[in-house]
């Protein structure tokens, strides 16, 4: 079924100028994100991976515009977000929306946290104005903040309960879809858990869609349905979460993967030790850009782009290792 | 006054607790704590101190570093910060020890109590020692040593590697310029070529495929697994005995960190010395660490060796951490989570620090704090859980496995 797609991003580009002259005029680009398509099914969880640097974060900032797209399109609940006016954006905006790996800086010091929460709420009209207070209190007891936390400022809180602010803010809207960029990175082990925990419990409660943006491979197994892995601004493998953990395709994602360190002193891992660093973006490598770093790099790598090619059902790579038979 | 007191009141406590200091409190604890800490400062700053004060004995001559009962506190206006309060334990000569905690534990005090880095003055080892048994054959209390003995120890004997090496790093010289500077600090003799091609040897060690180049680099024109490098290649340069790396990962990728965990094993071996590696990733523990010491609130809840700790925990905060963290290829519905956040660290309770927390809580853990019990000849554990039976299992579907 075609509509139980809630996100369909087809070509994404996303080029920043750099360099760019006294006119303007840009002389070089850093591709952050060069033709990625990916789905994601509504209710479900998109893992997307990668180091950092390959254009994560830029893919979320992309897909809510917020920032211009070079190319591509993006559609929300079938309509192409690459090309809606501002105005139009602006009434899709509670239905999308974005959480940010640093809890400190993204909650202005100024405001206490029921008004942080709450602002978009009103200037949405998300529910009428007699509500608004049990609707805010509500919001931060499903998020595990005590609603007498109301008027308390930012500071007050320690990392996880800021993400949890941050969290509520969003969840306030009534969103369908939420961009979640590194939202526990920043944060300990023990604060980790409790925060994964309460998106998992949110989604069931209310069928969020999310695109979970990480570097840690552990955390985005266990919150995603799929997982999508990037390098140097390309999707290089997606595909349901236990093909790609079982049957990990291109090199990079196995080496990724090899590279988790287990938490068990008996486990000998055969590890995959990559060479070298990440290329620069700015001026990757022709053809295939992990050629530099990858053990299987044949001839043909250097000269022709690798097509991003469905292997089985809902399991794509992009690697000229498959594309021969 | 009274009334100006009341608006600036100024919080000490978690969003839980509703305690608040005055202005006045604030300044008596402010003089209270100049006067503490200009004694030791002035302790420190002695000249002629004689050998004897600071000369000890170890309690094993395998051990290069034995903590003993080390007390590092904070004098801050607030209050003071017990940061480190009461460890004990050592670093056998050739192997890894880790050190695992939740942030603001004290992992990184203690080691900077170790090189007498700790930030004076409000920062002061209080009491306890930090037994080192140098290259000499002497054994050091480095508690006791003054700062002008220590110059011949750290950085030389004893060197450091941070998480962010671009904040170690001197932005403004060449990677060449501050590693021979080390040298010529350190080795008596060291002309300006005998340094340059000693630093270009280090830099090789650590991989760098094109030293020279790197050599004449800046900082910023290398990435962060080459700066981790260069970092450990000057952490190499003197032939320490050990070095301590805090986080030497935690700001890389994985792939990266791959790199780097593999080349710090392979340099232990090379040099024959130990590491000190806190980390909060115990898949980096488990992966290094021959010892693993557990941290809570400035003190230690458990240790013991890498395999006891991750087949037979004891403490229901190491049980907690393990089964917090989501781990590839083990699939869980929902993660165990530890419910609360730990205590402030002004005003510790006088029972278990773990008690809010923890659910395995008996009516025991309201009195004193719960001793240290022994259930191996390397394996510690501080809960009141085991003082009937040390050889109880309480946490067997940890692992999955049998525990015995
Ligand atoms: N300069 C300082 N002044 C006051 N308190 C300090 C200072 N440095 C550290 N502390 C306090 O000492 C305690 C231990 O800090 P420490 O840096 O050792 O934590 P850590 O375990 O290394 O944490 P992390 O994982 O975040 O690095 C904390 O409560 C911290 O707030
Ligand atoms: N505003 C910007 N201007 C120029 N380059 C940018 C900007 N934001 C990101 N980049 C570059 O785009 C690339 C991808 O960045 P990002 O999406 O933040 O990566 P990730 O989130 O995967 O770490 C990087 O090379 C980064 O330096
Ligand atoms: S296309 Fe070639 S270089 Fe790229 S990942 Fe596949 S084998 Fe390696
Ligand atoms: S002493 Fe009691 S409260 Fe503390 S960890 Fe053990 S069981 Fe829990
Ligand atoms: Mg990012
Ligand atoms: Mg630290």
């Amino acid at each position: 079924m075609e509509n139980d797609n809630l996100l369909v991003v087809e070509n994404l580009k996303k080029y920043y100028p750099i360099n760019a002259s006294v006119l303007g005029k840009a002389k070089s680009f850093v591709k952050a994100v060069d033709d990625v398509s990916f789905t994601i099914k509504r209710g479900t969880t998109m893992g997307l991976v990668g180091e950092s640097g390959c254009g994560k974060t830029t893919v979320g900032r992309t897909i809510l515009r917020l920032h211009d797209v070079t190319g591509g399109t993006v559609m929300f609940k079938g309509r192409d977000l690459a090309k809606l006016s501002k105005k139009e954006l602006r009434s899709l905006r509670p239905h999308m929306q974005m959480i940010f790996q640093d809890p400190y800086s993204s909650l202005s010091p100024r405001m206490p946290v029921g008004e942080i929460i709450g602002e978009a709420v009103r200037t949405h009209n998300i529910v009428p104005k007699s509500q608004y207070q049990s609707y805010i209190r509500k919001v931060m007891k499903d998020c595990g903040l005590q609603p007498q936390y109301f008027y308390r400022y930012p500071h007050e809180f320690s990392g996880g309960q800021r993400q949890r602010i941050c969290i509520a803010r969003a969840v306030a809207l009534n969103p369908e879809f939420i961009i979640c960029d590194e939202p526990v990175s920043a944060l300990d082990v023990s604060i980790q858990a409790q925060i994964i925990n309460l998106m998992k419990d949110l989604q069931t409660q209310f069928g969020y869609t999310y695109l979970f943006i990480s570097h840690d491979l552990s955390v985005v197994e266990h919150i995603s349905d799929t997982i999508g892995v990037m390098y140097l601004g390309n999707l290089v493998e997606t595909g349901d979460k236990a093909k790609i953990f079982a049957n990990p395709m291109h090199p990079y994602t196995k080496a990724l993967l090899s590279a988790v360190p287990m938490p068990d002193p008996d486990m000998k891992m055969n590890r995959i030790i990559l060479k070298g660093d990440i290329p620069s973006p700015a001026n990757p490598p022709s053809g295939c850009k992990f050629r530099t770093r990858c053990q299987y790099c044949m001839d043909v790598c250097e000269k022709e782009v690798p097509q991003f090619r469905e292997y089985e059902p809902g399991h794509r790579v992009a690697c000229h290792l498959y594309s021969q038979e | 006054m009274a009334v100006l007191n009341k608006f600036k009141k100024k919080k000490i406590q978690g969003v839980d607790d509703t305690e608040y200091l005055t202005l006045r409190d604030e300044r008596r604890i402010s003089k209270e704590n100049a006067k503490i800490t200009r004694e030791f400062e002035r302790n420190k700053a002695r000249k002629n101190v004689p050998e004897s004060e600071y000369l000890s004995q170890m309690r094993d001559s395998r051990n290069v570093v034995e903590f003993d009962d080390l007390h590092t506190y904070f004098y801050t206006d607030i209050g003071t910060v017990k940061a480190v309060d009461g460890v004990t334990y050592d670093v056998p000569q050739g192997t890894t020890v880790g050190i695992v905690g939740e942030s603001g534990c004290g992992k990184s005090v203690t080691s900077l109590s170790l090189m007498q880095l700790v930030q004076a003055p409000q920062g002061q080892i209080v009491s306890g020692e930090i037994r080192y048994l140098a290259s000499d054959g002497k054994c050091y209390n480095i508690a006791k040593m003054p700062r002008s003995e220590m110059l011949h120890i750290r950085g030389k004997e004893i060197s450091m590697i941070f998480q962010e090496p671009m904040t170690s790093l001197n932005p403004v010289f060449t990677i060449g310029e501050q590693m021979d500077e080390v040298v010529l600090l350190h080795e008596e003799g060291a002309t300006a070529e005998s340094a340059k091609a000693h630093s270009i040897e280090m830099l090789q060690l650590v991989g760098i495929a094109m030293p020279d180049k790197v050599y004449a680099s800046y900082p910023h024109e290398l990435s962060g697994g080459m700066r981790q490098r260069v970092m450990i290649a000057m952490a190499l340069s003197c032939g320490p005995r050990l070095i301590i790396a805090d986080e030497p990962t935690t700001a890389l990728d994985v792939t990266i960190q791959a790199q780097i965990l593999d080349l710090l094993r392979g340099i232990k071996d090379k040099i024959n010395g130990s590491i000190m590696l806190i980390t909060h990733d115990l898949g980096v523990i488990a992966e290094m660490a021959d010892y693993v010491v557990v941290m809570y609130a400035g003190r230690i809840i458990e240790k013991g060796t890498v395999r006891e700790i991750f087949h037979t925990p004891k403490h229901p905060y190491t049980v907690g951490l393990m089964r917090s963290k989501p781990s590839v290829n083990k699939a869980v519905d929902r993660l165990y989570s530890i419910p609360g956040q730990v205590p402030n660290p002004i005003n510790m309770p006088n029972h278990c620090y773990f008690k809010n927390r923890c659910e395995k809580c008996t009516e025991k853990c309201g009195g004193e704090y719960p001793p240290m019990l022994q259930f191996s000849p390397t394996h510690f554990a501080a809960c009141y859980l085991y003082e009937e039976d040390r050889d109880a299992v309480y946490f067997d579907a940890l692992t999955g496995k049998k525990s015995e």
